[in-house]
């Protein structure tokens, strides 16, 4: 440690630290456009230049290093001078028109030209003009207003790996584009929004809709995939207008995928269910929710009578405490066919044990990871942030290798990378080079493969959703055990969404009736669906679809409301979105995320928490007198009930018929529809369209036996 | 005038035939100190012992001792080390390396050899400017002679060591001229200055330690071994030994590259190169290139050529590139092209100069079109005082320069367009 002095206060910092960090870090503001403490540091915008004895010139705090004894003035006459000076050169080719640009009121350059602008130009030339790009559905560019801080260059250089904006051009006439017009869809390219500190990068789904000074934050959690990103729920009364990162280290950083940022717009759709509906004698008809519950509980009485042949399904993208009050109140009814996992093919271990979906790292650890394994996996669509932090391992130098059935676009090196359509093969031949490390017969990439995860001191197995949605997931998981014991790996199923892990804490699982493979192949009496919507969210939609028709009795509780939906259920209960209720998120490394409610729900529609106690009073079930949604999380941290049956696979024998060639691929869920909200968000359904073009390829579900 | 000795390093071949011919360069003494050095006669530290005596300065424009820069590299740090030579040469009157590449270019690769062995680069890089295709053939045939003759490439001459050249052709940018701006080019990147520290010695091109010199200052190294150090130390003066090579243009009866000694008088400069046309009266002298201060007739007066002297007169040597103002100039013209160059060259990269060389520019645009304010010169003086030192690489510095001396000492030019929308030579 040595210290330096900032405006004579005595200030400790390590050697070799910037200047600016100390500064922030002791509290003392110095303005800044182009520094960010995620980006490398370009020292282009000269805004934080400060005065440091001994050096003849001002210097930029983002780009000098502190050294023992240095003495900053950052309020000097010097130093407001070079500020000043610089402020001005900024103002004089900006537009300054505040007014109509939706950035104003939480502008960066808005606030340092309060400070240390001047009232009057002393500009009288004309100012630049740059025409506007269409970047996509996503980002809208005002060009003119750009100050060249580069902050969304580097971006795409260093976070987002895909280089979607460059500078081009020089002096007045550099520009920020994409060169040849094409849209920008990287998975995080919404995060340049929140990086412009002008307004030339703003929202294009929020554009015009607000004012800043009418918005209200409140804290969230993302329900789309298993990080539990932190957000922050801007709304203006009781409307949800945009979503934008809370800065959660442990987390998301200060990023945000756009499948988080941008899917707030389906809780906005017009689909949204306002009202509870019942179908009488086919005829769908609007009620209030005494008579649809009534309704809904006399019917599952009646079914109860024979719980084996009712099954309740519920969208892992459901709360905690949501999926806890409905197990409970299946089990209080008797019935045991419960499942969340709805996009699994594979159930043949089900009766040995289930499998725990977990991420055995912390995501800082994963970053520290020396070899890592991705088997099935598209984890940049999957999990962005997560495949952020192997991201930047591997451009540390760590170890990447992945076996997938598609050759799939990852932003940066794959180190050892196999395509080929038999998974258990590929697997087979890592084994062998476990095993027989010596073996000429084995080609050089999977005994690269084994021995980077047998000789690093920390290594890893992931196996993705193309893995889980597998239809050998049984014997991949095998498989991948074997390479795990054999090389010390650990082996990780990956939670995909919000809530995988909170639905096996609360043990939604067929521990003694039927998985939904079974449920929707026995015929079934009565479905109870929570969130979900049968012909998307299960992977074989169409077998769900008819499954539902079959049964005598459908209760959905759904946000939205559907054709389809009419068609094969007969209560449709409108619930709360993640916006408008209190709930839970259990993360992929066991994180619990606790959120209150940011708005109203939408029309009639009641957080399903709240509905299921009452259901569950209605129902006669002992023990549904909670007040609070938190009562219920406290009540699934006291008893606890996960599953006592976790899968060992280590016990099981499990065979693979090795002559036999397995030839399949596994449908992949596209990026922006993996849920039912996302499914609705206008914006991205755009971007999906460009990226689905430019990207995935999908593949029907087919066994070659 | 005495007898002014010219031609006696950089220069000294070019009045012979074919001079860019390896026979030539070898029937003159060439690549004896290459072979010397291949032969383990002639140390890394004897070298630069050599050069700290010849006094030499960097001959791109700062003038920074090149023994002492060469003694920052640790030759025998292990990875890649590169030496690069700037032939860049893109300032308005900056000429004379041109000719070292066009008649001399031998000389020129046997220096960046020696250098290259000095510091234990593995290769080097010669950074020619875009438009200098003829000096970027002669180089490149240079080059490929030199290998021909075994003198560079893999184990030269039997001595085990690998030792390559290449050439990059610029793409016609100024800024690529800054030493680190030119490195991102060479890396196939757009050309802008890097933020320094770290300094090319630590971080240079591709990353590894790399050693920048002016290709004048790399062609006087053989012939600073081959005749001593103490023989170049005393051609020029105390402060700076050597000749040195000047672009002289402007109204002169006989413009072109000349190479005398330092410390020569400004006055046999300009004699040698035919004094001013037309028989007119000499207005002002750029002496340095468009980046350095423009000097008043009465200030040159008694000046000799090197550094202690021009800087005692109000100006900068720079890189030697003398434009020589008659008496009909318009300063407030030539000033406003002036701004226009840095106005276009500007990088775009940092605030200050990106917008205030646009700023300038539009200024004494608009005063030469006689639709100046009387506050546009305080408003000239402010923002050229804005950029100054505030800025990433010396660009800024370099623009703002011309626009304090000719304020400096030609503000009543000025103010006759602002009062009478026309110039001191029309008629009102």
């Amino acid at each position: 440690m040595i210290k330096i002095e900032i405006n004579g206060q005595m200030v400790k910092a390590h050697e070799g630290d910037m200047l600016i960090d100390v500064a922030d870090d002791a509290h003392i503001a110095i303005p800044r456009f182009c520094y960010h403490k995620k980006l490398s540091i370009a020292a282009n915008c000269r805004m934080c230049l400060v005065e440091v004895e001994g050096a003849p010139k001002a210097l930029p705090a983002c780009a000098t290093p502190v050294t023992d004894g240095m003495k900053v003035q950052t309020k000097s006459v010097k130093a407001v001078a070079a500020q000043k000076s610089v402020m001005e050169f900024l103002l004089i080719n900006h537009p300054l028109d505040c007014p109509i640009c939706d950035q104003g009121g939480e502008c960066e350059l808005q606030d340092v030209a309060m400070q240390y602008g001047d009232d009057v130009s002393r500009f009288s030339e004309a100012k630049r003009v740059v025409a506007d790009k269409n970047i996509g559905a996503l980002i809208h560019t005002d060009m003119t207003r750009c100050i060249h801080c580069t902050r969304c260059v580097r971006f795409g250089q260093e976070i987002g790996g895909i280089m979607e904006l460059g500078a081009t051009g020089r002096s007045e006439w550099m520009e920020i584009g994409t060169y040849i017009e094409q849209s920008v869809i990287s998975e995080m390219s919404g995060n340049m929004i929140d990086l412009c500190p002008v307004g030339a990068l703003t929202s294009k789904p929020y554009r015009y809709s607000a004012r800043p000074w009418e918005l209200k934050s409140h804290h969230g959690i993302s329900p789309h995939d298993s990080i539990g990103s932190n957000i922050i729920i801007h709304a203006k009364g009781n409307d949800v207008k945009r979503v934008v990162p809370a800065d959660k280290e442990s987390i998301n950083e200060v990023w945000l995928s756009d499948r988080d940022r941008f899917a707030y717009e389906g809780i906005n759709s017009e689909d949204r269910l306002t009202a509870p509906m019942i179908k009488e004698n086919g005829k769908w008809r609007q009620v209030d929710w005494e008579t649809a519950l009534q309704f809904s509980a006399d019917k599952l009485k009646h079914y109860a009578a024979t719980p084996e042949m009712m099954g309740v399904l519920a969208s892992p993208t459901a709360t905690l405490e949501e999926l806890y009050l409905l197990q409970k109140i299946a089990r209080g009814l008797g019935v045991n066919n419960l499942d969340t996992r709805l996009r699994q093919q594979d159930f043949s271990l089900d009766s040995h044990g289930f499998v725990k979906p977990e991420l055995k790292h912390s995501f800082a650890e994963v970053e520290k990871l020396d070899a890592t394994l991705l088997v099935g996996s598209y984890l940049r669509h999957e999990l962005p942030m997560l495949n952020h932090r192997l991201r930047k391992a591997q451009l540390a130098g760590k170890i990447v290798s992945s076996i997938n059935t598609e050759k799939f676009e990852i932003n940066y090196e794959i180190n050892n990378e196999v395509v080929a359509d038999d998974l258990l093969a590929e697997l087979q031949l890592v084994v062998d080079a476990l095993e027989k490390p010596e073996s000429n017969n084995i080609d050089k990439v999977y005994k690269k493969i084994a021995s980077s995860l047998s000789t690093a001191g920390k290594s890893s197995i992931m196996l993705g959703q193309i893995s889980l949605m597998d239809v050998n997931f049984t014997k991949i998981l095998k498989l991948t055990s074997d390479i795990a014991r054999l090389s010390g790996a650990v082996l990780n199923v990956l939670p995909i969404s919000a809530n995988d892990v909170g639905a096996y804490m609360v043990n939604f699982l067929p521990e003694k009736g039927k998985n939904i493979q079974q449920m929707l192949t026995t015929q079934m009496k009565a479905f109870v669906n929570l969130s979900l919507e049968a012909e998307s969210d299960i992977t074989d939609g169409k077998l769900a679809i008819e499954a539902m028709r079959k049964a005598e009795f459908v209760l959905n509780f759904s946000l939205f409301d559907s054709e389809i939906q009419r068609e094969y259920a007969d209560v449709l209960l409108p619930i709360a979105s993640f916006a408008e209720t209190a709930g839970t998120f259990v993360n992929a490394m066991g994180t619990k995320q606790s959120f209150k409610m940011a708005v109203e729900p939408q029309g009639d529609s009641k957080a399903a928490w709240k509905v299921f106690r009452v259901l569950g009073n209605m129902l006669d079930l002992e023990g549904f007198d909670y007040t609070h949604s938190n009562q219920v999380f406290a009540e699934v941290l006291e008893n606890n009930i996960e599953t006592k049956n976790e899968l060992v696979l280590e016990k099981i024998d499990i065979k693979i018929d090795k002559k036999k060639s397995i030839k399949n691929k596994t449908p992949l869920i596209s990026i922006y529809e993996v849920d039912s909200i996302t499914r609705r968000a206008t914006a991205l359904k755009t971007a999906s369209k460009a990226v689905s073009e430019t990207i995935i390829v999908t593949a029907p579900v087919q066994e070659v036996g | 005038m005495a007898e002014v000795i010219q031609n006696e390093c950089c220069y000294r071949t070019n009045h012979l035939e074919n001079s860019w011919d390896i026979e030539t360069y070898l029937a003159n003494g060439g690549y004896e100190i290459w072979k010397k050095i291949l032969a383990g006669d002639l140390s890394p530290a004897e070298i630069i012992d050599e050069v700290k005596t010849s006094n030499i300065r960097g001959r791109g424009g700062a003038g920074f001792p090149t023994g002492l820069k060469w003694s920052f590299m640790n030759r025998h740090a292990p990875g890649s080390k590169y030496i690069v030579c700037n032939s860049d040469e893109s300032e308005p009157g900056t000429f004379k390396d041109r000719d070292i590449m066009r008649f001399n270019p031998h000389q020129l690769v046997e220096g960046m050899m020696i250098a290259g062995y000095v510091i234990g680069a593995c290769a080097g890089y010669n950074y020619i400017r875009g438009e200098f295709w003829e000096p970027y053939k002669r180089f490149t045939g240079a080059i490929d002679q030199a290998r021909e003759a075994g003198l560079l490439g893999k184990d030269i001459l039997g001595s085990g060591w690998d030792f390559d050249l290449f050439a990059h052709l610029g793409g016609g940018a100024y800024i690529c001229g800054e030493e680190t701006a030119l490195l991102e080019s060479i890396e196939g990147k757009k050309g802008q200055p890097r933020f320094k520290p770290p300094f090319p010695a630590s971080f240079g091109l591709f990353g590894k330690p790399t050693t920048i010199n002016n290709t004048e200052t790399l062609a006087s190294i053989p012939m600073i071994l081959a005749k001593g150090g103490k023989w170049f130390a005393d051609l020029g003066v105390k402060n700076a030994g050597g000749t040195k090579c000047y672009a002289v243009s402007g109204h002169i009866n006989k413009p072109g590259a000349y190479e005398v000694r330092m410390g020569t008088p400004f006055a046999d400069l300009l004699e040698l190169s035919g004094g001013i046309w037309k028989k007119r009266k000499l207005k002002a002298v750029i002496p340095g290139g468009s980046s350095t201060a423009v000097m008043p007739a009465e200030a040159v007066e008694g000046m000799t050529m090197d550094y202690d002297s021009i800087a005692k007169a109000g100006s900068f040597l720079g890189a030697g590139s003398v434009m020589i103002l008659d008496e009909t100039t318009d300063m407030v013209k030539s000033l406003e092209r002036l701004t226009w160059f840095y106005y276009d060259e500007s990088c775009g990269q940092c605030t200050p100069c990106r917008e205030g060389t646009g700023w300038m520019y539009r200024v004494v645009h608009r005063i030469r079109q006689g639709k100046g304010r009387p506050e546009d010169i305080q408003l000239l003086k402010e923002v050229s005082g804005k950029i100054m030192g505030k800025v990433i690489c010396g660009l800024g510095d370099a623009a703002a320069i011309p626009v304090e001396s000719f304020l400096k000492h030609y503000e009543h030019e000025f103010k006759h367009y602002i009062e009478h929308g026309c110039s001191i030579f029309d008629r009102v």
